[in-house]
Formats: structure tokens, C-alpha cells, sequence
């Protein structure tokens, strides 16, 4: 009957609000590289098989909704992969019509599909957080929504520096993940006049993380390996393997708040996150999805929510029409998060604010009160356009 | 002598019908209660319970019920005014926020955040007379004063849904700027001015004979040493004659006064934290904002566009109706 009566309101405003109404049939794309992976430390974490699709789900139904009365129809494509097919899905896709494609996939992934996508395709980046790939590896065709580690980091670093804790104590992996995980880091501390007192590594030595005894000999090994250290504020984890820094913040040797990969964290959104409306986000996820929202799915909602609104104000799905106003001064959305996003000319970089939580609530949302940007408060989280060493946008 | 005045103030409501004694009635988010104030002495007379999280808040045409939407338990909630007792609730769908009471007393129209729905109600017969599919996240409404249309803006789509209130079908849309919060109608129903949260402006939108409209200007929002983001525009009030609109502005703590002629802005009040929704007395000469950060109302003085004192109110008041 609900359906109906839409079906039947989606005639009526074809009829009566049709004023800028054109028919436009939009397709997107959500292409999800899958990799092999160890379980998370956390069961809470565990991956689930809609990763990011439940979120494309929720956008393409309010993308649709809107688009019903302007006689615009979405839809959604999915595919996941394993990296070896990921070349072969993307043509599949464009070669269906899809020019609006969201991946999720790490940083050299992304690259060879976006540059095998050319100008077939606009890519929008929901998975890499690789600052490098808004930077001297920036792409024409991609737009970056998901926030880069420079983003996320400098979030961090202007939480510390706000609460006055400017003396940190820099652990991080050894995977190369995290060890450019740990250079944003460090970034970030010169960038906000933090200083990083005094640094240590993290071995990954591989082996069983969630054994029964586990925490035995984390809480006996993790205080051992921290001790010793000079006089710090709090402890900076950089851990983009999930290896230790989860267990970091109460099993330290000299106890100190924990910020980064442990303790307290950046994130683009948080299914605790009730803020500006997101409430209302929360409980419509919820009810399609049948759990709690990921950053994966707030990003990829969030994508083509980005495509939708350029159609919604154009009138068009063209790639090189929807780039344009997207990149242009005239694009605004709101995303729950107290401010319009927009994007940044220069790279592609989506502004947004970011969250900072413990897992349970919001703890802040940075950029914090007083760090303030002759453009926009958001654009002191990450690399700036006059250090940036993106060139693909200015060439136009 | 203090007992003779509590019964006179008792026996005198009773006598004389409500003219004597105005009552504000807050709607408390978090709290989940309601708040009454007099607006003559500016007390607050009681805070009763509510039902969980009251957001909308109205009162019928003549002012001994009040309407709130409780929107956790997916209801409107009914409230005699002179005793707070409970009467039965109304059917209202899922999660009403907002919602607009049509000028002769019924139906009402309630906005259902989470289902792109408005619910249109009986009061009488406590029976759901039509869903009306809209956009996602349909929040503001608002009826013009001939009653034949019904406005609803969409938060994520971004639109003002003008709904006929025969039909109850989308006669005509108007897209807006970011997350549309209030629609506000001026007393002879030629302009409809909506908010528009995160874009940070207020549309204007001139209605023509057949009810509906395009915009014809956005009024913006700059005041010295607040950053442009926190001026978040959300409720809306217009004087009976026009002349002046009132915006409240949310984290910035503000409510802009415009020149209803010329839709200029003319000043900036200062008022409580976050402030979210407001309602005139009926005699118009006080105007009562909804501060939900710093849990108090900010009463300001009409005529001279002062804010002329605050008053503590429940955990995050929301909206605020008035009776006279």
C-alpha cells in the first residue's frame, strides 16, 4: 500500500513538479576489493559481507526518494573481489554504463583502476586513506571522500594541543602502513607545535593475537615494553595493522591517555555519533542495514550522496558535469556533522569535519575552536594547497 | 491572605477563561517534560512528564489541549492545559518530530523523520487519515493561512513539498539550500520563508494565486567574531503584520531580526545556547526562543528588540507553544 501510494506520488510529481524535471537515469557503482586478512583484535570489528554496501543501499534510497520528484531514477551496482579481479569488474562496470564508481581498496589498487578507468569513469575513493594519493599521487578522476591519515592525524594533534598536552610519545608498527602512519604523525605534532618526545617501534612479529591467555601476556609484556620513557603527555599510537594499540591504554608503564590507532580515535563517523542530526542517520541505517554503521558505509554513503546531490542541482549524471560542480564554489551537503562538506579544488580531498570517540561516544569532533584557516576551519585537518604536491587538478 | 490570593488565582482562570493567564509550554528533549511558565510573571508553574523525547509542540485553536510529539514512542502525546492530565495520544507514525495543527483545530499533519512520510491525523477520531510520501527526513511544516496548502521540508532532500490539503497530494516542490528545518508562512500567506540549516540561509519564497511558489531571494547570516558555519538557521517567526521576522540561529546563540519588507537583516539578539525553536505570546509582544544547550528560554521584548530575561527550563527544551 506504502508503495503503491509512492508510485503514486512519484507520478504526481512528475505531473505537477516538473519544472526542472528531466528524465536522468543515474548508475553508480560500488566495487569492493576484498584482501586477506587476519581477524580483527576486536570481534566487535569484524567484517561484515555488506561492508560499504549497506551504505551505497541507504544513499541510492535517498537519492531515489529525491529524485522522484524531479524525474531523476539511481541505481546502485556492487561487486566484491579479490585484487587479482578488481581490473576485470571495473571494466564489467563501465562497459554496463556505470560512470559513477565508488571503490574501496587499498592505495595501489586504486591508483591502477582509476588510471585504467580514465575518463570513462569518475572514482570516488571510499577505502585508501593513503595521504600520497591526495598528494603527489593524486589522480584528475578521483574524488577523495573518505578522509586521508593527514586529515585524521592533524584531528588528533589539535585535540592534544587544545587540552595542552603537547609532549608525546610516538609507538608505531612496522608494517609500511604504519610506518606512513607514523610520519602523519609526526606531521601533525610539527604542523600544531606538539613535540614528539621520544619515538618506539613496534615489532609486528606475526602469531596469534585473540588466544585464550591472551591478555595474560599482553598485560604482563605491553607495560615492560613501555617503560622507561621520558616525561610525556599523553601516549600517540600509530597502528594501521591493528596489531597492539588497542590494548595500549591500560597497560602502559607510566599511565597517560592514549590517542590515534588506540584509546582515543579520529573517525569519519560512529554508530554512537548523535550529533547534528545523526541520529535520524543512525536509525534509517539501522533499520535497512540490520546493524550498526562502519566508516566504510558512512563513506560510500556519503560518495553517492556527493553524485546525488550534483544531479539533483545539474540535472545531469554527465562525469566531466558532475566533476565540475562538485569541485566548483556552488557544491554544499550536509553529512551530519555540523557543517556543510565541500571539496577541495585542488585535490579532491572531500572537507569534512573528524570525529574523535572511544568506542562508545563522541569525545570531540575536531577541527577544534581556535585553529582557524583563511579558507575554511576544515582545511586545517590535512594537507593544505600551498604544500600540496597534487598537480592533476590544476593543470585544467 | 496568601490563602485567599491562591484560591483567587485558582477560581479566577476558571471565571474569566484563559485570557488572564498566559502559559508558555516547553518542550524538554532530554528531559522528557514538559515545562509551563507564566508569561506574566515569567514563573514556571509546573514541569510535568511528557512521554520520551518531546520535540513538536502546539496548542489546539482554543488553547485547552496541547499537542506534543513524543517521538521516541512513535506518538503524539495530548495534554489538557489547565490540569496537565494525560488524554488519550494520537496515532502519529514513526518518530514525529514536527508537525502543524490546520487553523480550524483538525487535522493535524506530522512530520515522520524517519519513514519520508507525512501523517495526517484526526484529533477527534484519533484515527490516520493519510501518509503522504515526501522526501528523506521531512522535518518543518507549516499550513497556509487560507489552509489549502501544507509544506513540508525534507532535511536530506533538501525541499519544500507543497502538499494540497484536499487531495493531500505534492501539488509543487522547491529545492533549497542544505538541511531545511522550519517553514514559516507570513500572516496573508504571499511569502513562505525557510531555513535552511547547514546551507546557512533563509529562503524566501513568493506564493502566487495557485499557492505555490518559487524563491525570490536568500537572506544570509554574518555577525563579527562568530565563524559562518555556527550560524545555523532553524525556527522561524514572522509578526501577524509582516513587518518582522525572527530567526533563531542555533550555535550561534542568536536570533536575527529582518525587516519583513525588505527581508534585510536588521540586528543580532543575543540569547541562550543553541537556540532552536520559538513562539510568540499571543498578544505579540514577547517573543520565547528554546535555548537547548544552556536549558533555559530567552524571553525577548517584541516591540523593542530586546531580550529581556531567561528562564530555566528542563534539560534541552526544544520547541515552546503559547496560550493566552
Amino acid at each position: 500500500m506504502k508503495r503503491l501510494a509512492h508510485a503514486l506520488a512519484l507520478g504526481f510529481a512528475m505531473l505537477f513538479g516538473a519544472d526542472m524535471a528531466a528524465a536522468v537515469e543515474v548508475r553508480a557503482a560500488v566495487l569492493r576489493v576484498d584482501y586477506p586478512a587476519l581477524a580483527p583484535i576486536s570481534r566487535f570489528e569484524a567484517r561484515p559481507d555488506d561492508l560499504g554496501f549497506a551504505g551505497a543501499a541507504l544513499a541510492t534510497e535517498d537519492n531515489a526518494t529525491t529524485g522522484s520528484f524531479l524525474g531523476h531514477g539511481f541505481e546502485t551496482a556492487t561487486r566484491a573481489v579479490p585484487p587479482e579481479e578488481a581490473g576485470a569488474a571495473l571494466e564489467d562496470l563501465i562497459a554496463a554504463g556505470h560512470a559513477h564508481i565508488a571503490i574501496h581498496a587499498r592505495a595501489d589498487d586504486l591508483l591502477r583502476l582509476a588510471d585504467a578507468a580514465g575518463e570513462r569513469a569518475l572514482i570516488y575513493n571510499v577505502g585508501a586513506r593513503d595521504t600520497r594519493l591526495r598528494d603527489a599521487d593524486c589522480r584528475a578522476n578521483v574524488l577523495h571522500v573518505t578522509p586521508s591519515a593527514a586529515m585524521l592525524a592533524d584531528a588528533v594533534a589539535q585535540f592534544a594541543v587544545w587540552k595542552r598536552w603537547p609532549d608525546w610519545l610516538l609507538v608505531h608498527g612496522s608494517n609500511p602502513a604504519d610506518l606512513a602512519l607514523a610520519d602523519d604523525y609526526r606531521r601533525a605534532a610539527a604542523k600544531f607545535g606538539a613535540e614528539i618526545v621520544e619515538e618506539r617501534l613496534f615489532e609486528d612479529t606475526g602469531g596469534a593475537r585473540r588466544t585464550d591467555t591472551g591478555h595474560v601476556l599482553v598485560q604482563r609484556q605491553l607495560p615492560v615494553f613501555m617503560q622507561g620513557a621520558g616525561d610525556h603527555d599523553v601516549v600517540v599510537a600509530a597502528d594501521a595493522s591493528d596489531v597492539f594499540a588497542p590494548y595500549l591504554p591500560f597497560h602502559l608503564w607510566t599511565p597517560r591517555p592514549v590517542l590515534g590507532s588506540g584509546g582515543l580515535r579520529p573517525a569519519s563517523f560512529h554508530p554512537a555519533h548523535e550529533a547534528w542530526g545523526a541520529t535520524q542517520f543512525q536509525r534509517r541505517f539501522e533499520a535497512q542495514a540490520g546493524r550498526y554503521v562502519r566508516e566504510a558505509d558512512y563513506d560510500t554513503w556519503l560518495a553517492l550522496r556527493v553524485l546525488g546531490e550534483a544531479v539533483t542541482r545539474t540535472g545531469t549524471a554527465g562525469i566531466a558535469e558532475v566533476r565540475d560542480y562538485v569541485l566548483s564554489d556552488a557544491f554544499e551537503l550536509a553529512a551530519f556533522k555540523g557543517v556543510p562538506v565541500t571539496v577541495r579544488a585542488w585535490n579532491g580531498q572531500l572537507r569534512q569535519p573528524v570525529l574523535l570517540h572511544d568506542g562508545r561516544i563522541t569525545v570531540s569532533v575536531s577541527p577544534q575552536e581556535g585553529f582557524l584557516h583563511q579558507v575554511s576551519p576544515l582545511d586545517t585537518l590535512g594537507i593544505d594547497a600551498p604544500e600540496s604536491a597534487c598537480t592533476a587538478f590544476a593543470e585544467e | 491572605m496568601k490563602t485567599l490570593a491562591t484560591a483567587t488565582a485558582l477560581i479566577l482562570p476558571l471565571l474569566a477563561g484563559p485570557a488572564l493567564a498566559g502559559k508558555a509550554f516547553v518542550s524538554n528533549e532530554r528531559g522528557n517534560t514538559v515545562t509551563v511558565i507564566d508569561t506574566d510573571s515569567w514563573e514556571v508553574l509546573a514541569e510535568f512528564a511528557a512521554g520520551n523525547r518531546p520535540r513538536g509542540i502546539t496548542l489546539s485553536p482554543d488553547g485547552t489541549r496541547l499537542y506534543v510529539c513524543a517521538s521516541d514512542d512513535n506518538l503524539v502525546r495530548v495534554f489538557d492545559t489547565e490540569t496537565y492530565e494525560e488524554l488519550p495520544s494520537l496515532p502519529s507514525g514513526p518518530d514525529p518530530e514536527l508537525f502543524v495543527l490546520h487553523p480550524s483545530g483538525n487535522p493535524l499533519f506530522i512530520a515522520n523523520e524517519d519513514d519520508n512520510l507525512v501523517t495526517v491525523t484526526d484529533v477527534e477520531t484519533r484515527t490516520v487519515l493519510e501518509e503522504i510520501p515526501v522526501g528523506v527526513e521531512p522535518e518543518g511544516m507549516a499550513i497556509s493561512p487560507d489552509a489549502a496548502i501544507v509544506i513540508n521540508t525534507s532535511e536530506t532532500t533538501n525541499m519544500a513539498h507543497f502538499i494540497d490539503t484536499e487531495t493531500y497530494e505534492i501539488v509543487h516542490n522547491v529545492l533549497v539550500d542544505q538541511r531545511p528545518r522550519y517553514a514559516e508562512y507570513t500572516g496573508d500567506g504571499s511569502k513562505l520563508y525557510v531555513s535552511s540549516e547547514i546551507g546557512g540561509t533563509v529562503s524566501v519564497i513568493e506564493i502566487g494565486e495557485d499557492g505555490t511558489g518559487e524563491i525570490a531571494r536568500k537572506i544570509g547570516f554574518e555577525v563579527a567574531g562568530v565563524l559562518p558555519e555556527w550560524l545555523q538557521p532553524v525556527g522561524v517567526k514572522v509578526t501577524q503584520d509582516g513587518s518582522r521576522v525572527f530567526v533563531a540561529l542555533g550555535p550561534a546563540n542568536r536570533v536575527a531580526v529582518i525587516d519583513g519588507a525588505t527581508d534585510e537583516v536588521l540586528d543580532y539578539l543575543l540569547v541562550g545556547q543553541r537556540v532552536w525553536q520559538m513562539a510568540f505570546t499571543p498578544d505579540e509582544r514577547y517573543l520565547i526562543t528554546t535555548n537547548g544547550n544552556s536549558n533555559d528560554v530567552s524571553v525577548i521584548d517584541v516591540a523593542a528588540e530586546e531580550v529581556v530575561r531567561s528562564i530555566p527550563v528542563g534539560q534541552q527544551p526544544w520547541g515552546v507553544a503559547v496560550t493566552d
